[in-house]
């Protein structure tokens, strides 16, 4: 607090100096008229008190002590934790992240030694070509008075043999140097792929101009994805990015989807593409050029993310399922119908979106091959459009482990927030 | 009396180099390859032994075992089952199903020689 004495505001808000000092270390904690009156007296929002860079740190350690039975006890005086040890509080929460993200590496790998095809076909087919080579050696060095013509047939069965198990042999630790310099690292290809777009911004540059760069050359210069993995959904993402920046030109779509208040049914019809096409391109965007950026989630028929941009103040979950309140998912229940619906993302500080959703319908092995379904919903900032709406806006949060919506009908677990508002 | 042995597998350099080792102990050794008709190979001429591989083309060797243990006619008949996978759950699997013998490959020929003789005499019951 500067340029004011703490004694002064504390006698214009009717507490006395050392209340306010300890409300100041966040020892006391604040909340209602008192917030609002300081914050009066200050020139400032009362969320400007409220929050700030401690409410991440404060949710990490929510969570950190919702695992643990002693923590949770001490919950009540987290803040005051947090206000008087910031920087054990911050070295907590980030080795609490870090063992987080190893188990989450461990999962997946050991979810990889037991279900792996490719490990298990050829682990397999090294098994049997060393039982072939075993079985006919002995054969060869243990019988005395085997015919000629048996003999050479089984030298040729032993070179076949010999040849197939170098080859797959080969092929075994080919695929095991590759996993252990790159995917197990990065945990899944998906996220190595969400940690390359947030790089760039979602916005490829290359792929805007009129000669655009090959997609292939792009992703061979990405050092950032590693794993065969991650490079091949990259590759599929730009391919598609590029086809969708043929049809909707950049400076055109930008400067119609401004005049339009970013509705994608209008842009749809204005460019003759589909809703989904008018979603992606819109997360592309870049956000200095629209005052604002705009998110995007896809999902799978199961319901697994697919593609995920946030944006600030709607969070997206990384490890675990998604809020099932999301209208995402209501347009995955109905293929084909749009929803466009106002939701109000739960928090410290609540802010309302105006979401867009649709679930269209993809036919990879032609019309008689599997329905592949594709949802997806498009984040625009409340500040970015004019959200004006007769109905009250649809309360959702980021995952239910940390979601303050105590009440909440769809819950599937309890929050380890939901004491903590 | 003439032994008979079928093996049932798809590896022709492995079907091979067993047919080679029973036959010169005097077994008449038949081989058959698809699993998905292995069931009806078996019931039409039910062999001594039958050597059995888990991984096969069509049909997995547990299912083979499982419908061969509820035909009356097979139910006693001695199964000595091969596998690559050589996994405890496997093993249990086979166990479950009612296999005479159990063994992991890459196996010895003589191991080979030696369970399915034993088969044979009846000195190996189902486990």
């Amino acid at each position: 607090m500067t340029g004011r004495k703490q004694a002064d505001l504390a006698r214009s808000v009717g507490i006395s100096a050392s209340y306010l000092n300890l409300i100041e270390h966040n020892r006391r904690r604040i909340g209602g008229k008192l917030l609002s009156n300081i914050a009066r007296e200050l020139g400032v929002e009362p969320s400007a008190l409220s929050e700030g860079a401690e409410a991440a740190l404060l949710n990490a350690l929510r969570e950190a002590a919702a695992d643990h039975e002693g923590a949770a006890e001490d919950l009540p005086r987290l803040e005051e934790f947090v206000g008087r040890f910031p920087g054990w509080a911050r070295l907590l929460a980030e080795t609490r992240q870090r063992a987080t993200g190893l188990e989450h590496a461990v999962d997946v790998l050991s979810d990889r030694m037991t279900h792996d095809p490719f490990l298990s076909a050829s682990l397999h087919e090294v098994i049997s070509t060393v039982t072939a080579i075993r079985s006919t050696a002995t054969i060869l060095a243990e019988t005395r008075d085997i015919d000629p013509e048996w003999r050479d047939r089984f030298h040729r069965n032993m070179a076949e043999e010999s040849a197939r198990l170098a080859e797959s042999a080969e092929a075994l630790v080919r695929y095991l140097d590759e996993a252990s310099s790159a995917e197990f690292a990065a945990s899944t290809p998906q996220e190595e792929l969400d940690g390359w777009l947030r790089q760039s911004g979602y916005h490829v540059a290359e792929l805007e101009r009129a000669l655009p760069t090959d997609p292939e050359k792009i992703v061979g210069r990405a050092e950032s994805l590693r794993s065969a993995a991650a490079r091949s959904l990259a590759l599929s993402y730009l391919q598609r990015y590029r086809k969708d920046a043929e049809h909707m030109p950049l400076a055109a779509f930008q400067e119609e989807a401004q005049k339009g208040g970013f509705d994608p049914a209008a842009l749809a019809m204005r460019f003759g593409v589909d809703l989904g096409a008018v979603f992606r391109r819109l997360a592309t965007l870049p956000a200095d050029r629209i005052g604002g950026e705009i998110g995007l989630v896809s999902c799978d028929a199961s319901g697994t993310l697919t593609f995920r941009k946030p944006v600030d103040g709607f969070p997206l979950p990384r490890y675990s399922a998604a809020c099932s309140l999301w209208p995402l998912y209501q347009a995955l229940s109905r293929p084909m119908a749009p929803v466009r619906r106002l939701v109000e993302m739960g928090g410290r500080s609540p802010r309302l979106f105006l979401t867009y959703s649709v679930c269209q319908s993809l036919q990879p092995a032609g019309f008689d091959g599997p329905q592949v379904l594709e949802a997806a919903m498009l984040i625009l900032p409340q500040d970015m459009v004019d959200a004006a709406e007769a109905r009250a806006p649809l309360e959702i949060g980021t995952s239910c482990r940390i979601c303050p919506r105590a009440a909440c009908a769809a819950r599937r677990e309890p929050s380890i927030m939901a004491e903590a508002f | 009396m003439e032994k008979r042995v079928l093996l049932v597998e798809d590896e022709p350099n492995i079907i091979e180099a067993i047919r080679f080792i029973l036959s010169r102990d005097g077994w008449s050794v038949e081989t058959h390859v698809d699993g998905a008709t292995a069931v009806e190979k078996v019931l039409a001429a039910p062999p001594d032994v039958l050597v059995l591989d888990v991984m096969l083309p069509g049909r997995s060797g547990f299912e083979i075992l499982r419908d061969l243990r509820a035909n009356p006619e097979t139910a006693e008949l001695p199964v000595l089952m091969l596998t690559a996978k050589g996994q405890e759950r496997d093993r249990e699997q086979a166990e479950r199903y009612g296999v005479s013998c159990f063994m992991k490959k890459p196996f010895a020929n003589s191991e080979v020689l030696e369970t399915v003789n034993a088969l044979q005499a009846g000195a190996l019951g189902r486990v």
